[in-house]
């Protein structure tokens, strides 16, 4: 279920009197070789489609100039696309007037800058607060709101510094409160670990990974690190001179690279160190719940050609897993049966879960950071994605 | 050859000295306009007249109220909060110099001048910098305006000052106000447009109004540049003070006036110094709040 669609998006950068040309010829149906030849103005994005999903941690990756930048700062219109259309939730939002784009701002979408973009003259409180002070909430709610945000993030205890005197990541760490003090359904980073010294920088992509997994926000992340890229992405666009040259999965880079380029790029990358149990795992949510009959698991394990099933509560917590061979008892409970086993979670490296399979077991329950079953992995997926 | 073609020049002069019938007499053009406005806005020019001597007399009957060891204990205190002990004793005891001068009404007296000049400066500069800031067409027409309001000699200010508001105080603040504005206007245009851009994108991005986003973020982020600004036009309303002596203002200025005009070196020095000093106070001053506002940022 996508969320945002990108359509046919350009941005021109130039004169107005550049920008009706460059269109023309575009539509004059001369190639993009052609039209940039031929004008000073330049083209930062050109005809880029893209559908991310609900939920998703989506990540733009290319070099400097890449048009990355540019493409991010479309979905919340600081820059406003010159050709094409952007649907978010199924509106249109290059059509909208200043009101609507506002009132967008203000409750659907937020950023997180390279940079910080934080204001120096404010409290880490009153930054973090200055998303619900434009809409005119009250102090006490909004201070209450940011301490809230303030703490998700670790920060408390920080809450009266002025921005000089944190360091470089928790500078960011406000950055990314104060985009989440308004609770927006999409969260924009515009690079934002690539100012951070590399520890710092993995401390952040961490909490962010388990953050995500929390709160099930769709996120569209800016890098320039392929490293970063696919240790953090659900799905991953490489980006080259203004257009997507491949699409897909982390894995799917890895199997089957788009070109040379892709190839190139991906050279550096450590599998095992990057790639996670969700860019592999199987999955599958229907699973028999905890107090159903022996009749109904035993059906399952039919329909499925299965010699074992795992369990999950009403609420989608794990449980366990029931062996067929054990449902021959007698009874008529199938509590009793259930095996428990350490389930793995979703954000777990492929290298630590290797570790973790029994001689005689293929398979090991996925899970999400709040225990909710997701699906399985088998050690022939990791191998598979590894090698 | 040659001679005989440079003679013919020289004769009718042409090439050598500008020729008369292209000469055209902008002078009168400005004595016109004046006259005009003179004699059509009187009213207004009265208006405006009549506030800056409410102004001018309340703050001066405020400020002489005040003791004098109150201003060097003042000095002494903002002195060692912006720097250190050393500092607050060589400005303090600068102030007391002024006094031992014998110069201690005139330099209120002076304070007065600049403190409403600057004031006023404040009041038409900062809107204009952001007027120049946000709108390209309005920097186009300010910007050549401002050159020439920092090229022209400042003695100029003086004659429309006398001719709209006569002699004393009113015409002096309206000349240091021409004299010292434009280095506000220019560094608050400066300042609101060197704005982080990542600022101001986060600004935009949570939904800011236009409204929102020159208070809460373009002015607090510029006002160490703002800052900086009203310190360059204090210090240039603390040059045009003397001049305005000219045409009537009392103070300092006037002191080394009188010294030129008869001829007495020793007080020429003595009032030079005081307004030196003077100087030095208010800009070390407004300096260390600048710098304090900068840590900040």
């Amino acid at each position: 279920m996508s969320i945002i669609d990108i359509k046919n998006v350009s941005m021109i950068f130039g004169t107005p009197n550049q920008r009706e040309a460059i269109k023309e010829k575009f539509a004059s149906g001369m190639s993009l070789e052609d039209v940039k030849a031929s004008s000073k103005a330049t083209i930062a994005i050109h005809d880029i489609n893209l559908s991310i999903n609900k939920g998703e941690l989506f990540v733009i990756v290319g070099l400097s100039g890449s048009g990355k930048s540019t493409l991010i700062r479309c979905l919340n219109l600081l820059n406003k696309p010159s050709m094409g259309s952007i649907e978010i939730d199924g509106e249109d939002i290059t059509a909208f007037d200043q009101d609507q784009l506002r009132a967008f701002r203000r409750s659907k979408i937020a950023m997180v800058f390279q940079h910080f973009g934080l204001l120096s003259h404010r409290t880490v409180i009153n930054n973090v607060a200055f998303g619900l002070e434009v809409q005119h909430i009250d102090e006490d709610e909004r201070k209450a709101k940011a301490m809230e945000a303030i703490e998700s993030v670790g920060l408390k205890g920080w809450e009266d510094k002025k921005p000089h005197q944190l360091s470089g990541g928790m500078k960011q760490r406000v950055g990314l409160a104060r985009a989440l003090v308004t609770n927006p359904e999409i969260l924009l980073m515009d690079e934002p670990y690539s100012a951070l010294d590399p520890l710092i920088r993995r401390d952040m992509q961490n909490e962010l990974l388990s953050l995500e997994d929390n709160m099930n926000r769709t996120i569209v992340f800016i890098t320039h690190d392929m490293n970063e890229a696919f240790k953090m992405g659900d799905r991953i666009a490489l980006m080259k001179d203004g257009q997507i040259v491949q699409l897909g999965t982390p894995q799917s880079f890895f199997s089957n690279p788009a070109n040379d380029y892709v190839r190139n790029f991906i050279q550096d990358v450590d599998k095992t160190q990057i790639l996670r149990a969700k860019s592999v795992y199987n999955h599958f949510e229907d699973v028999p719940l905890d107090h159903a009959t022996k009749e109904e698991v035993i059906a399952y394990l039919e329909k499925h050609d299965l010699s074992f099933t795992y369990i999950k509560d009403e609420e989608d917590q794990f449980v366990g897993y029931v062996l067929r061979e054990d449902l021959n008892t007698r009874s008529k409970d199938i509590s009793k049966l259930i095996k428990t086993i350490t389930p793995i979670q979703r954000n777990q490296y492929l290298k630590d879960i290797l570790k973790e399979f029994q001689e005689d077991f293929k398979s090991l329950p996925v899970v999400d950071i709040k225990g909710r079953f997701k699906g399985d992995i088998t050690k022939s997926d990791i191998i598979e994605a590894i090698a | 050859m040659a001679p005989l073609v440079v003679s013919y020049f020289m004769k009718r002069g042409f090439m050598f000295s500008y020729p008369e019938f292209l000469e055209f007499d902008v002078a009168n053009l400005f004595d016109a306009i004046f006259g005009w406005i003179i004699q059509n806005l009187e009213f207004l020019f009265d208006a405006i007249s009549d506030f800056v001597k409410l102004l001018f007399n309340s703050t001066e009957d405020i400020m002489s109220f005040v003791p004098w060891f109150v201003y060097v204990g003042l000095v002494f205190y903002l002195a060692f909060k912006l720097y250190n002990l050393k500092t607050a004793f060589v400005l303090s005891s600068m102030m007391l110099l002024i006094g031992v001068f014998g110069l201690w009404d005139e330099m209120i007296y002076t304070l007065v001048i600049v403190l409403i000049s600057v004031l006023v400066s404040v009041l038409i500069g900062l809107p204009m910098g952001i007027i120049m800031a946000k709108s390209k067409r309005v920097e186009s027409i300010l910007k050549p305006i401002l050159d020439g309001m920092q090229t022209m000699p400042s003695f100029v200010y003086l004659i429309p000052a006398v001719m709209l508001f006569g002699l004393g105080n009113v015409p002096a603040v309206f000349a240091t106000t021409i004299y010292a504005v434009p280095p506000l206007i220019r560094l608050t245009y400066l300042g609101i447009r060197t704005v982080n851009k990542e600022v101001i994108e986060a600004g935009l991005s949570f939904g800011s109004t236009p409204r929102q986003m020159l208070f809460k973020i373009e002015i607090p982020q510029s006002l160490p540049t703002i800052m900086t600004g009203v310190n360059q036009t204090t210090m240039m309303a603390m040059a045009m003070v003397v001049i305005s002596s000219m045409i009537g203002a009392k103070g300092i200025g006037n002191e080394v006036l009188v010294a030129i005009n008869s001829l007495k070196i020793g007080d020429g020095i003595q009032a030079g110094l005081a307004i030196v000093f003077l100087a030095i106070v208010l800009d070390r001053l407004l300096q260390g709040f600048v710098g304090s506002l900068e840590r900040k940022a």
